[in-house]
């Protein structure tokens, strides 16, 4: 229980550093891309928004530091996050939410995939040591994570788009469709999901593989091993019940360390795909100079990142009687 | 008497260690631990398959780095070719569209990528050394607040990170790309090098050093630091993977100085042309295997400390006799 | 035998007359190394008779345990038994797979080992922790598990509420006898101890010590009993082993090699203890460190730190001698005598 409220207690501080880093950025950057920017919004938003993207970037001189932070804190609370540039007129909270589902599914998917296969398969390396699957596979992904994602996504391109014309280089589905829950939207979404997916997986996989088949190969040196085996038990259940199951207590934790690499390439696959979820939203505002937007997005990418964590220490915890024991 | 005979296995990983990674290599007391553990690592480098091929890959573009002219005759910054040719005799991986040699951007983009990889690489693993060791050594406060910084730094997803504070400095060129590297990339090692501290905090040297009454300072330079050497190398080459991998993607976005010479600002180029949609394939495939091929050299260095400093993870003989089912 | 694969307390098992529980010929044991194979265990023989308490001493790397694996056939890679055969009730086990050996496993030959914090699954309570292995023997009634973990949690003097708890929530003596339990949980016929009592405190290790020979002459069952503390083995063993560089040094009755110790070592081990009672005398260790494995010499294993050594010492290695009813591997008692194999 101090467990989880310790992590809980760390989320919120973490949380409170990234609005307090989005609220000193765009205060402390010299030059003037701020003022260049409030220019563009000269009659197209309402006072109230132009009010909002004000408190946030500290346009407004005349209040002091201190209100004008709590009044940024107290927008961010409500999710009044300003009007995007890049969709004119748009409050961000709106155009945030149509790139939201696309990241979830590729991203969000993918991931969970490659970690349940990850380990998995560092499982089994471990488990049959010296045996062929773990002569291969240390050196066989120790090169693919060092891999760029997006080469891997360009690389998947020219294969099966350009060279054999197998799956589409761009976008989330045909342009001829429209969204709804039909099997041609489905199928299409499908379709165009799978090369960034491929991209995702290839590049991520390798880490899980690797820190499961290390963190196997130490507990499998362990005592409790040797007396499972002496006690008769079966290879299966010796696997999974005594090693796997304390192996992947750090694996855990690594899980959620590594969340934000993943996330990171993700972007870029999304860029390279031009598949419209939440990162290459992100590119897009940078790139059309639309801070409102990618402070929000950035946010949103944040606290993501900080709930997986903090579920991911849930779990540690549930599965570890030893952090459950209140000392 | 004899010893108790309890045996030593390969110990557990400490909090927040990398799992594989129980140990510094053969920790010894002393200044004089440092070159003997240099020594060791050479050895061990040598002996280590993975180790080596990383090496000599590293090698090959640092000698690329240092003497890019010596391998490519044509500079690297003149459209004067014809443009998009395939391979050739004259231009070995060919043009771009511009009309620039594509082998001659590779040779001379070495120089740019690496120095990124190495300059932060270094500072990036300084500061995690400070930090970590600090924090464990001073302990109390100082820990504390020190310790919470990293783990906001850790936990908080890099790239985006890198994307907003580029965003904010549209003219930025190396340095202060290679500022946010290390402020966003130091924070693993930190953690890495902490827990090995702490979990050293207690040994018999360090504790002879105190009763000896030699300064704090000391105790840290002198004792300390040379018997973590095997893991602030693994620090270094970690963060060397991790800082050649997001200044590439950074200047394939078009942050970073565009004009610039290196793999990174190449594939944006090459992008941007939609070099693969429209056949020019070397053009993209080049400058992505190179930075693939320089982040493999790393990882395998990284992965081969791992197997020195934990033995139980090299590969096994499987030993064959008589009764073996 | 009872439903749930255990004796009824206090019958014997194999009796007197059905030969030896454990019969080891010869068994070598080898490490393939990346320099080299090293001989951790050199041609050991000796049997064992049903309820016989067999203790084996040595300093560390002398191959104790090592043998003791190799007995219960828990060998890893890169060790493995290279020469011998290990009878176990009439059955030869050395050459068996792991799922042969299952049946033996714990219903006949069990296993306790050093560190109970080590061998006991962390994340697994004790309960489910004894619920395993019966479950992997057969036995599926949950009302039987739960009885049978109870009685023998009571055997070694824990209360059965524990049965809840996670290893480290136990103190290191209640672990210990945990895993003295969930050894008897079949009443096997042997059970196999690696220094048990080495991580506790001189008052627990006595407590332990003699609870285990209680529960070993109501349960009847046969002991070998490795460690590296020869007093705290003497008073308890019926027969004594003593190992050097993985070989048997001297073999015999407790009394007869306590009293009469033949060979130089096994004297050196025992001047080593002082006496509470008696003469106050200088003490005496035996100087020097134990061999290299990896490059055995010529001759004697012990020579370079034996007090007694001649010069045919450095050159034959000594077979073992039989002097009464003991075993020495000896130069001095080979005075015409044949060689004991």
């Amino acid at each position: 229980m101090r467990f989880a409220l310790r992590r809980l207690a760390f989320f919120v501080v973490t949380l409170w550093a990234c609005l307090t880093l989005n609220f000193m950025l765009p205060r402390m950057m010299p030059g003037s891309p701020i003022t260049a920017m409030m220019a563009k919004y000269h009659g197209r938003v309402t006072p109230q928004a132009l009010q909002a993207i004000e408190n946030a970037f500290g346009v407004d001189t005349h209040a002091s530091l201190v209100t004008q932070y709590v009044r940024y804190l107290g927008d961010m609370a409500t999710g009044n996050f300003g009007i995007s540039l890049t969709v004119t007129g748009e409050p961000v909270s709106q155009v945030i939410k149509s790139a939201i589902p696309w990241t979830l599914g590729l991203v969000g998917v993918t991931t969970v995939l490659a970690f349940v296969l990850g380990t998995l398969i560092g499982i089994l390396g471990a488990w049959r040591r010296g045996g062929w699957l773990d002569g291969i596979l240390p050196p066989v992904f120790v090169i693919t994570s060092a891999i760029p994602f997006f080469w891997i996504a360009m690389m998947l391109i020219l294969l099966f788009s350009s060279q054999f014309h197998l799956f589409p280089p761009a976008g989330a589905y045909a342009d001829t469709l429209t969204p709804s829950l039909s099997w041609a939207f489905v199928s299409s979404v499908v379709r165009y999901a799978f090369l960034p997916a491929c991209a995702i997986l290839i590049t991520s996989i390798g880490g899980w593989i690797l820190t499961m088949r290390n963190t196997m190969v130490t507990v499998l040196a362990e005592d409790y091993i040797r007396m499972a085996r002496a006690k008769g038990l079966s290879g299966p259940r010796i696997m999974f019940w005594y090693a796997a199951r304390n192996a992947i207590l750090p694996n855990l934790s690594g899980f959620a360390m590594s969340l934000g690499f993943v996330v990171s390439g993700a972007i870029l696959v999304e860029y390279v795909f031009s598949y419209p979820g939440v990162g290459y939203m992100l590119l897009q505002a940078v790139q059309n100079e639309d801070y409102a937007l990618m402070q929000a997005l950035f946010l949103l990418i944040t606290v993501a990142v900080l709930v997986a964590i903090l579920l991911a220490d849930i779990a540690t915890a549930l599965l570890d009687p030893r952090t459950r024991a209140a000392r | 008497m004899a010893a108790t005979g309890l045996s030593t296995g390969p110990g557990q990983a400490g909090p927040g260690q990398l799992p594989g990674m129980a140990g510094p290599a053969g920790a010894a007391p002393g200044a004089w631990a440092g070159s003997a553990a240099l020594g060791r690592l050479w050895r061990a480098v040598r002996s280590n398959r993975k180790a080596a091929v990383g090496a000599a890959i590293l090698a090959v573009f640092c000698v690329l780095a240092a003497v890019p002219g010596l391998i490519a005759h044509d500079n690297p910054e003149a459209d004067a070719y014809p443009r998009s040719l395939g391979p050739s005799a004259q231009h070995l991986l060919g043009t771009t569209a511009y009309g620039q040699d594509i082998f001659a951007q590779a040779v001379w983009g070495a120089r740019e990528t690496l120095i990124i990889a190495l300059v932060s690489g270094v500072i990036s693993t300084v500061l995690s050394a400070v930090m970590g060791i600090a924090a464990a050594y001073l302990g109390g406060l100082w820990d504390g607040g020190l310790n919470l910084i990293t783990d906001i730094l850790l936990v908080i997803p890099t790239f985006p990170l890198l994307i907003v504070l580029v965003a904010y400095l549209p003219n930025g060129g190396l340095v202060p790309l290679i500022a946010v590297l290390v402020i966003t990339g130091y924070s693993y090692g930190a953690r890495q090098l902490r827990a090995q501290a702490l979990s050293m905090r207690d040994r018999d040297f360090l504790e002879a050093a105190r009763v000896r009454g030699e300064r704090r300072l000391y105790i840290v330079f002198v004792e300390i630091i040379p018997a973590l050497t095997s893991l602030i190398v693994a620090t270094f080459l970690g963060t060397a993977v991790y800082n050649v991998l997001a200044a590439a993607g950074l200047q394939f976005i078009g942050f970073g100085d565009p004009n610039s010479l290196s793999w990174g600002t190449m594939l944006y180029w090459a992008e941007n042309n939609a070099a693969l949609q429209t056949g020019q394939y070397l053009w993209a495939i080049v400058p992505g295997a190179c930075i693939a091929l320089l982040g493999a050299a790393f990882a395998l260095l990284n992965y081969a400390f791992d197997e020195i400093g934990n033995p139980a993870l090299r590969p096994v003989r499987k030993y064959r006799t008589r009764h073996d089912a | 035998m009872m439903p749930n694969g255990s004796r009824p307390p206090g019958t014997a098992h194999a009796g007197a007359g059905d030969g030896p529980v454990l019969a080891v010929h010869g068994l070598s044991v080898e490490y393939a190394l990346a320099h080299g194979t090293v001989r951790a265990v050199d041609d050991v023989s000796f049997e064992l008779e049903p309820g016989e308490f067999l203790g084996v001493v040595g300093e560390s790397g002398c191959g104790k345990s090592t043998l003791l694996f190799a007995i219960a056939h828990l060998l890893v890679p890169p060790a493995a038994i290279t020469a011998g055969e290990v009878i176990f009730r009439g059955t030869s086990i050395a050459g068996m797979t792991d799922r042969e050996l299952a049946v033996v496993r714990w219903r006949g030959l069990s296993v306790v080992m050093q560190s109970a914090m080590n061998a006991l699954n962390p994340v697994a309570s004790v309960a489910a922790q004894f619920a395993d292995a019966m479950k992997a023997h057969g036995v599926t009634s949950r009302e039987e598990i739960a009885d049978r973990s109870a009685e023998v949690l009571r055997m070694v003097g824990i209360d059965p509420v524990h049965l809840k708890s996670y290893p480290h929530q136990l103190s290191g003596g209640m672990r210990q006898r945990t895993m003295i339990a969930m050894a008897l949980l079949f009443t096997p016929d042997l059970v196999i101890m690696d220094e048990p009592t080495s991580a506790l405190d001189v008052v627990a290790q006595r407590s332990l010590m003699v609870q285990i020979k209680q529960l070993q002459q109501d349960l009847g069952f046969a002991i070998i009993f490795v460690t590296h503390d020869m007093s705290l083995v003497s008073h308890f063993s019926d027969r004594l082993i003593v190992m050097y560089a993985g070989q048997i040094a001297e073999y015999g009755a407790t009394r007869d090699v306590f009293d009469h110790p033949l060979h130089p070592y096994s004297a050196g081990l025992l001047d080593a203890f002082p006496s509470i009672t008696g003469p106050r005398l200088p003490l005496t260790g035996i100087p020097g460190r134990p061999p290299d494995l990896s490059r055995p010499l010529p001759g004697c294993a012990f020579a370079p730190r034996c007090p007694k050594v001649s010069t045919a010492c450095e050159i034959t290695a000594p077979p073992l001698y039989r002097v009464g009813g003991t075993q020495v591997r000896c130069l001095l008692h080979a005075d015409g005598r044949a060689p004991d194999d």
